[in-house]
């Protein structure tokens, strides 16, 4: 019995220990973001933030050219996120639902395209680009984006649907719907949460690329967030606060949608794991 | 197991086979019906028309690059000089391209090794824990996952600044002598410490929390037996719950290969976008010899060999999946 109640107390130390290791950067991130600067540079590290001040969240939003890449950002994730839906879900269906030539090609294809690292394309992409004189514009950055979320989307759209049963639509259409009409009232509305996911886990895959935006996007007022984020870091132990305010106001969006598909992310990995 | 097709996959275009299944309701041989196999060409086109715009060609580029000199003067022309072998001939005959491999591939197998090990541990602690602590340790943990790449590095720096940072704070109060104002960047390896720290705890939680979710499926009896039968705690890992999560390790350890070996923003970042020779990585040296000192042909030469390592390396998952949607 004692044994049993000391596991326990090593199971809860490794788990208060986790749980520092995971939340205090986060927590320190947060918290320095609302310090004075006198308390930041201080060399007995103050836990808490009080007194606050909103001081540092003033200064990240009123670095130059903030609203711009603001406005960039959202122009750069929506418009690739729903161009890479559209096209994805077409190709997902055609993969998950239909028998045809080729089909063990393409899916061969999505896989093998997927271990090819964007780092390494990112010189021919960006050579075409200046070619076409597309770069550092949102135009570019988009198409360069799709080269990653497509493959990634029609893989993952195709998980979702064909996870769907083939019965369903079939009784439908033995009661007298036309495959279109069977597609429409009974395949989509089944597969409109997967949608909601591929778009969310696109949305993050744009989120955190940092290299294509830095490489095609020169001038200020073009670039996205991701490089007005990372412009901060230059001034090495200068202006923490604003940095820590930055990298805040940076990782909202990110969490809270990564939060809405967290859970869809390990139950689609795992099953497709076991099945394998 | 699919009963999708409705047609057997040898058949052709405007081959009439017969349905499998209950024909839908229309008049047969009406046009629709024949353009049927066309169908999923069609819906396919747009997508696969993009990706070879985008994907294909590139790829394509990449290789022909890396067969020509293209500098500043051949990118103003527009068109590079094929030069066969030569980029790859400097560079496997260059002593750092080794020296690089080697680092990429050790900074890789530590973050994955890593990664794995400690997900483990964690997944079978998650397994240990009464549900509210259970609870808690998740949550924290879906809070580092969600964090975006960049403000982790950021994060990160400011812990181990070496002025202020909470780190040489701790070590300092805890008598660890020489970290008082140290900086961990001055010496690559311990530089290095802190970029795997970084890439660690961004892809820890991943692991962790699909393992965990993987974990439910060993079956507790067996467990349970091999412990009657008076197997340790390795043990019945080992041969109980190892084996039944085989599959998830192994994806989950070729997804963070690939994600290790081609590290880029977190040494790029971390080092305020001028990192020294001793930080490159294969991501780095590439990117470096094209746009740092517009050698573009060699960069290119330096990724295609990038891609064939992580080929190389991933080959076995391609092979398992492949097994696993195969017809």
């Amino acid at each position: 019995m004692s044994r049993r109640r000391l596991a326990r107390a090593g199971y809860n130390a490794a788990a208060v220990l986790v749980l520092v290791v995971t939340l205090f950067p986060i927590y320190w991130m947060v918290a320095t973001g609302f310090k004075r600067g006198v308390d930041i540079l201080s060399f007995e590290p103050r836990w808490l933030p009080i007194p606050g001040t909103l001081e540092n969240y003033r200064a990240a939003i009123s670095k130059p050219h903030f609203l711009e890449d603001v406005r960039n950002s959202l122009v750069v994730v929506v418009v690739t996120v729903l161009v890479s839906l559209a096209l994805a879900f077409l190709a997902a269906l055609a993969a998950a639902r239909f028998r045809f030539r080729g089909q063990a090609l393409l899916i061969v294809m999505l896989i093998v395209v997927q271990m090819v690292p964007l780092e390494a394309l990112i010189i021919p992409i960006y050579l075409m680009l200046d070619h076409a004189g597309q770069t550092d514009r949102l135009a570019g950055i988009v198409v360069t984006y799709l080269t990653f979320v497509l493959p990634f989307s029609i893989w993952t759209l195709r998980g979702f649907i064909v996870n769907i049963p083939e019965e369903l639509e079939e009784a439908a259409m033995v009661d007298g719907c036309t495959r279109a009409g069977a597609f429409r009232r009974i395949l989509f509305p089944l597969v409109a949460p997967g949608l909601v996911a591929t778009a969310v886990f696109s949305f993050i895959l744009v989120w955190n690329d940092y290299l294509i935006a830095f490489v095609l996007l020169r001038s200020p007022e073009k670039q996205t967030l991701g490089i007005w984020l990372a412009s901060f870091t230059t001034n090495h132990g200068t202006e923490w606060g604003a940095v820590m305010a930055g990298s805040t106001l940076f990782a909202i969006p990110a969490v809270v949608f990564f939060l809405l598909v967290q859970r869809r992310v390990v139950s689609g990995l795992t099953a497709g794991a076991v099945k394998g | 197991m699919r009963t999708v097709g409705t047609r057997p996959p040898s058949s052709r275009r405007r081959a009439a086979a017969p349905p499998s299944r209950p024909p839908a309701p229309r008049r047969p041989g009406s046009r629709a019906r024949r353009l049927r196999p066309l169908v999923p060409y069609a819906l396919l086109a747009p997508a696969l028309l993009v990706l070879a715009a985008i994907l294909g060609f590139p790829l394509y580029r990449l290789v022909s690059l890396s067969f020509q000199q293209y500098g500043l003067k051949e990118l103003f022309a527009g068109r590079g000089t094929f030069i066969g072998l030569r980029n790859y001939g400097d560079i496997l005959g260059d002593s750092f391209f080794w020296t690089v491999v080697a680092r990429t591939v050790v900074f890789a197998a530590v973050c994955v090794g890593l990664t794995m090990v400690l997900g483990t541990l964690v997944a079978l602690l998650l397994r240990n824990l009464a549900r509210p602590m259970r609870v808690l340790v998740t949550a924290g943990l879906v809070a580092a996952w969600a964090m975006p790449t960049l403000t982790a590095i950021s994060i990160w720096q400011w812990l181990f600044d070496f002025e202020f940072g909470v780190v040489n704070w701790l070590l300092t109060r805890l008598g660890v002598a020489g970290y008082e104002q140290h900086n961990w960047f001055d010496q690559p390896l311990q530089g290095f410490t802190v970029i795997v720290i970084v890439v660690v705890w961004a892809a820890l939680p991943f692991v962790a929390i699909t393992l965990h979710a993987g974990l439910t499926q060993v079956p507790a009896e067996l467990e349970e037996a091999a412990r009657v039968d008076g197997a340790g705690a390795w043990q019945v890992f080992r041969h109980i719950t190892f084996p039944v999560l085989k599959p998830i390790f192994l994806i989950l350890a070729t997804l963070s290969t690939i994600w290790d070996f081609k590290v880029f923003t977190q040494v790029w970042v971390m080092l305020n976008q001028r990192p020294s020779r001793d930080y490159f990585l294969l991501g780095i040296w590439s990117y470096s010899e094209s746009f740092g000192v517009t050698r573009y042909g060699k960069g290119a030469a330096i990724a295609v060999i990038m891609v064939l390592l992580l080929l190389g390396l991933t080959f076995f998952y391609v092979r398992q999946m492949l097994r696993a949607v195969g017809p």
